[in-house]
């Protein structure tokens, strides 16, 4: 692909804290390669805004090769910008052209509220694993991987569901700030396996009920999680949530 | 148990539930409309009317329906409500329709285009009806006659009109969702259960358009044309 640079502005969410409102600010920025990251391109903004002797934007990044899910960017109204199944940190410039306006937001829900700038606060999810999102096993060494049978399907399914990285794109693109795919991922991956099984019902319960106390929304099936979502994680684990869901309520599991 | 339907999940399966069911209810409705282009259909459709009227089952169900109509109305735009408020600060660039399609954001107010036609709907036909039924001649009044005096007025078909295309667009969505949130919306089943929503949602919208515009037009034969036998 040919190489080529480009001056973009950039209309860019600042915001205190999450008690004082924020506003956009606009910024020009010249000479940026195609080749850059987004993050790179934030990172070339923030030595400018520094040499003017003005405060960087603060955003979250971590590891910039689109396994963390750190870097929380709404992009000219997507979340990880404009490519499908890419993180913000994996979505180069070449995405752009010369003279575009970026608009770049925070995660934008109750449950996310920010704490500066473009980093929100997402501990909301840590909660809803907290409550359900593990396996009790006695410690010890590890037992023969044969031990327990598992068929390739449901390896398969349950490693798809795995690949969540939390990254709060779902619930940034969902209409109702719904974090119904995060959720489902996190309950199919252990539902699907052995090991999972022994809190199964429990686990669907709690996490549900974490999930509303930390002030989600709820599906309305209208599948913008599934086509933000950097991992494509699929709706049909919110089906699978929503089966286990039923079940766990049928079989007694909430009434107790 | 009680969480099962006041949960986020739980007022979801509520709305499937009753989606499914007012779907069913599509079904014995548009059949029954559908007899008026069949031959003999006067009175074919005059025989369906007055079972459905007077039948002891039915008129229980429909106390039953009536229910299930409110608890999806008043569930829906609580839900739409409470779901709104997730978001304090709204985006500046929303995403619109590079996600999701626009009717599947819009039930809310889909519904309630279909919940203000539903009102003229009931005041044109089943209250009347019921009213005579009950505080009247004791007997129930001739719809089919009723029919040709209201679909006279344009307006009035034009309503009806989009009162059944909102209704379209709300089953487009609507259809597969409920088998979604129910989780019966699985893999193997997931392309049949969408291809048959999509049908029903565009084939019983156009059975119901086609009567009001059939009665406007004169297509129909007229109801001095049918006689009684008794």
């Amino acid at each position: 692909m040919e190489h080529y640079n480009m001056n973009l502005t950039l209309k860019v969410w600042r915001q205190q804290n999450a008690q004082v409102q924020g506003s956009f600010e606009t910024y020009q920025v010249k000479e940026i390669s195609s080749e850059m990251s987004f993050l790179e391109m934030f990172d070339v903004l923030n030595e400018q805004l520094i040499h003017e002797g003005k405060e960087p934007i603060t955003f979250d990044h971590d590891c910039r090769e689109g396994i963390c899910g750190a870097c929380s960017m709404h992009i000219n109204g997507q979340a990880h910008g404009p490519w499908a199944e890419t993180t913000t940190c994996q979505l180069h410039m070449r995405a752009f052209k010369d003279g575009d306006t970026i608009v770049v937001e925070p995660w934008r829900a109750g449950a996310f509220p920010v704490i500066k700038d473009l980093m929100v606060d997402r501990s909301s999810f840590d909660r809803i694993i907290q409550a359900g999102g593990y396996i009790s096993v006695n410690t010890g060494n590890a037992q023969d991987a044969n031990n327990l049978p598992i068929a390739k399907d449901k390896a398969d399914e349950s490693f798809a569901a795995a690949t969540c990285i939390g990254c709060g794109a779902c619930v940034a693109s969902c209409k109702n700030s719904s974090a119904m795919l995060f959720l489902s991922a996190k309950v199919s991956h252990l539902a699907l396996l052995p090991q999972g099984e022994a809190e199964r019902a429990t686990r669907v319960v709690n996490m549900v009920d974490q999930m509303d106390k930390e002030g989600f929304g709820s599906c309305t099936n209208t599948g913008a999680c599934e086509a933000e979502c950097p991992k494509g994680i699929s709706i049909m684990n919110i089906r699978r949530l929503n089966s286990e869901y039923i079940k766990a309520g049928f079989t007694g599991t909430l009434a107790k | 148990m009680k969480k099962i339907f006041t949960s986020s999940i739980g007022k979801k399966l509520v709305m499937g539930f009753t989606g499914v069911f007012l779907i069913s209810f599509l079904i014995v409705h548009c059949y029954i409309n559908a007899l008026v282009f069949l031959p003999n259909g006067i009175e074919k459709y005059l025989a369906a009317g007055h079972f459905m009227g007077t039948n002891f089952i039915v008129r229980t169900m429909e106390v039953g329906l009536m229910a299930g109509i409110i608890l999806h109305i008043v569930q829906g735009l609580m839900l739409t409500v409470q779901n709104r408020s997730k978001r304090p600060v709204a985006y500046n660039v929303a995403p619109g329709n590079k996600s999701s399609k626009w009717y599947s954001r819009s039930m809310g107010l889909l519904g309630t285009l279909i919940l203000l036609f539903l009102v003229l709907h009931l005041t044109h036909f089943w209250m009347p009806n019921r009213y005579e039924q009950h505080f009247g001649t004791g007997h129930e009044i001739n719809l089919y006659e009723k029919m040709e005096l209201v679909f006279q007025n344009p307006w009035i078909v034009l309503v009806y009109v989009l009162g059944c295309i909102s209704l379209a667009w709300h089953l487009i969505h609507g259809f597969w969702s409920a088998f979604q949130t129910l989780g019966l919306y699985t893999p193997k089943y997931a392309a049949l259960i969408k291809g048959i929503g999509m049908a029903f949602s565009i084939i019983v919208p156009l059975i119901f358009i086609a009567m009001p515009v059939a009665f406007h037009f004169g297509w129909l034969p007229p109801s001095s044309s049918y006689v009684p036998a008794h």
